[in-house]
């Protein structure tokens, strides 16, 4: 309470401040995370200090919901209205560069020399987009659990095999105490999927795209290891492993905490809470199905849009944002991964703390989405693609009809710009 | 056409202008528009130069063919049986895919039957699209009539001078004050397939007999479930239409109808049917647009979902435009959904005319 007092009292501060201060100049930035209290809070606070600790800039915020984030952006930039300021997801930072909404950052890449790969946004060669924090997805488990199932605790070194998973599933589906033996948040038919889902394709040897050339998916997502990965995903459905799309919204909030699950894949956004409920709660690295184990990687960046006026004053609140002190913020409320080392040693959980092992996942683990403009079309298709198979669909019809419609896409795009 | 409403309505003309304005500009304007990109290849964030298409975006969604497959065959020219006896075909996408059918190309199987020994497909350009064109137009088939009819008997019950009511007028007309983003949400939660609302209360009152139904997530329940909810949300507006159009007509009419010695059903055959004549039309003209723009519940409750059992022609239109940033595609299906209802609303007042 007291900081939310405090906090009102600085932005009210502020903006009595900055109204007659015509000296400074406007920026405008839009946030995906409406509704998201403590990602809100952090944001809040680094833009009023920023605004407080030079003369030259001020920043305003306007908050979207997640869901309709990407559309408000693509409906605003063909009205011409973007801000100064994105915050774009990696994965689609492409498109939007290669549409010409995004400039290359004016800041040399040097400020970002120690940050995760995953955080820095680069296309053609040119960085467009930095991120304050990155995320990782990982098994979560209760130690008691699988103490009482007799289940190994899989490690990065020796993660489980697809043997292995499939034993501790039908462990935990057999001893009766869980309505599901895992949560994958099938609901969440946005980003969710692919950033989720993908991995395990590209554990089995697939993958989305065919990222040597970006100029067709034939093989990829249709070969035989994606067939492979096809069978397998839909016999999680129809062994009854876990719930399919219509599960419940709250199932990645509460579903585990609630014991509902013996397992669930879910994100690091989610670990402070879940930590805060279950004591025993354990992060479990990625199966390997046979080509490595996979997480995703690449979360929510900053760049700067191609028609601001002011590039120069976007990249100095950039750089202010990318303050070690800020990124630990993030991390602290979130749970985030902070991008750099000297960030992740002014943490409570990443010095050595709980959630040290996701930093070592992402290092480790962590595989970009596909680096491609055509990224948007191909999440959308392999997202349904993989609903489609949940429900029961033909495996190789779909993942054939998938590439098909990637296949015509980037046709129809006269092959985004690769080269 | 030179009549009073043109001429000398100086008046009437201004104060319809700012209404005439906002309709040129929000609807008339962006119609043209979308007919004028689904003529083109437009993407929606795009560096490529828009180049017209011609006829081409019209052809992908709507192209439809049939192709027969004739069964695998063995050297000896018997059909192969697989170990369960089932006759073995070629799969669809060797003809598809091969040069010798160029026609074909990216075309998908959308139903199929057994003709004799073969099975014929009917492959179509845009499976999802057709099968979106389908469930639309079963959506207003069924909520069109269910809706109208519901409403009329609600209107009915609440026609009448009783203390309190208000309140049941009240009661019925709140989901439509709701916005339907919220009521689509508030459905997910009493679909649920494992505790939901629904499932629990059918469960307790057949005493545990019924199992459990994952209304939103079987191809077999889901647009039953989007329907009846729809028709449960907007049943409210309807009823108020209807209740209007029973307040036009005359007490006198009902009193020569008593006098007469009319029963219950022939008062209402003979008197309150006849008087609704301008209202049944507008209820059902207003039901079946409602329909075809059917987008929020899906959007929300089945994301066209499962196995494209909710597929929805405006949900389609936005899931490509906006989605897919392929707003040529979903301009062509906003002109060929406009084409759709317009036509239908012809028939409709055709059918609906005086005699």
């Amino acid at each position: 309470m007291k900081l939310t007092k405090h906090l009102t009292g600085v932005v009210i501060a502020s903006t009595c401040l900055c109204a007659p201060a015509l000296a400074q100049t406007r920026l405008t930035m839009w946030y995906h995370g409406a509704g998201n209290e403590v990602e809100s809070r952090i944001l809040n606070q680094i833009i009023s200090d920023f605004n407080t600790s030079q003369s030259d800039w001020t920043v305003t915020i306007e908050s979207f919901p997640e869901k309709s984030y990407n559309d408000s952006v693509a409906a605003a930039a063909l009205a011409g209205n973007l801000p100064d300021i994105l915050d774009v997801d990696g994965p689609v930072m492409p498109n939007w560069a290669w549409a010409g909404y995004l400039q290359p950052l004016p800041i040399d890449e040097s400020e970002f020399a120690d940050f995760l790969p995953g955080t820095k946004g680069v296309w053609d060669g040119k960085l467009y987009s930095v991120g304050l924090w990155d995320a990782a997805v990982a098994l979560f488990a209760r130690q008691s659990t699988l103490d009482e199932l007799g289940l190994r605790k899989p490690t990065l070194d020796k993660p489980w095999s697809r043997e292995e998973f499939t034993a501790a599933l039908d462990a935990a589906k057999a001893s009766g105490k869980y309505e599901f033996a895992l949560d994958l948040g099938m609901n969440d038919q946005a980003e969710w999927y692919s950033y989720a889902f993908s991995p395990f394709l590209q554990s089995f040897g697939g993958d989305i795209v065919d990222r040597s050339t970006y100029k067709t998916a034939e093989g990829a997502l249709n070969g035989e290891a994606a067939q492979a990965f096809g069978k397998w995903w839909q016999s999680l459905f129809s062994g009854g492993y876990a719930p399919g799309t219509s599960e419940d919204p709250a199932d990645q909030q509460t579903g585990f905490i609630g014991g509902k699950f013996a397992f669930q894949w879910n994100g690091n956004w989610r670990a402070v809470a879940t930590m805060e409920a279950v004591d025993d709660v354990v992060f479990l690295p990625a199966p390997d199905f046979g080509a490595g184990n996979k997480i995703g990687a690449g979360s929510w960046q900053f760049g700067v849009s191609a028609k601001s006026k002011h590039p120069e004053g976007a990249a100095e609140f950039i750089k202010f944002a990318a303050q070690d002190k800020y990124l630990a913020a993030f991390s602290d409320g979130i749970g985030l991964i902070p991008p750099t080392p000297s960030a992740a040693q002014m943490t409570k959980n990443y010095s050595g703390g709980p959630l040290a092992v996701f930093f070592d996942l992402s290092k480790a683990q962590a595989l970009v989405r596909p680096v491609t403009p055509g990224y948007v079309v191909q999440a959308k298709v392999f997202t349904k693609a993989l609903a489609d198979i949940a429900n029961g669909a033909d495996v190789a019809d779909t993942l054939d009809a998938a590439v098909d419609e990637i296949d015509a896409d980037i046709e129809s795009n006269s092959g985004y710009g690769h080269r | 056409m030179a009549s009073k409403l043109t001429l000398s309505n100086r008046a009437g003309w201004t104060f319809a202008l700012p209404g005439f304005a906002l309709i040129f500009t929000f609807i008339v304007l962006p119609f043209f528009f979308a007919i004028g990109l689904s003529l083109t290849n437009q993407r929606l964030l795009s560096p490529n130069p828009t180049q017209f298409v011609g006829l081409e975006n019209y052809q992908q969604l709507l192209g439809l063919a049939v192709v027969t497959l004739e069964p695998e065959r063995n050297d000896a020219g018997e059909m192969i049986r697989n170990a369960a006896g089932e006759i073995q075909y070629p799969r669809l996408r060797a003809i598809t895919r091969s040069d010798d059918y160029p026609q074909y190309r990216g075309m998908r199987e959308w139903f199929h039957w057994q003709s004799g020994e073969n099975v014929m497909i009917v492959i179509a350009s845009d499976v999802v699209f057709m099968k979106a064109l389908v469930n639309t137009f079963l959506f207003v088939l069924v909520v069109a009539p269910v809706q109208g009819s519901l409403a009329l008997m609600l209107a009915l019950l609440i026609n009448h001078k009783v203390k309190g009511i208000n309140l049941f007028r009240t009661i019925y007309f709140m989901p439509v004050v709701v916005s339907i983003v919220v009521v689509s949400l508030l459905w997910r939660f009493i679909y649920d397939g494992q505790n939901g609302l629904l499932n629990s209360i059918l469960q307790a009152l057949t005493f545990g007999l019924f199992q459990p139904v994952d209304w939103l997530g079987s191809p077999s329940t889901a647009l039953p479930a989007v329907m009846a909810m729809s028709i449960w949300q907007a049943v409210g507006f309807h009823m108020v239409i209807w209740l209007a159009g029973l307040q036009t007509i005359s007490p006198t009419l009902y009193e020569a109808a008593a006098i007469e010695g009319a029963s219950r059903w022939q008062t209402f055959r003979y008197v309150t049917w006849p008087g609704l004549r301008n209202t049944a039309v507008l209820v059902l003209v207003v039901i079946t647009m409602q329909g075809f723009a059917l987008f929020a519940q899906i959007d929300v409750m089945t994301n066209g979902g499962p196995l494209d059992s909710t597929q929805t022609l405006v949900f389609q239109a936005v899931e490509r435009g906006y989605g897919k940033q392929d707003i040529s595609g979903g301009s062509t299906i906003s002109v060929i959904l406009f084409a759709i209802v317009l036509a239908i609303s012809l028939i409709q007042r055709w059918l609906t005319r005086e005699r």
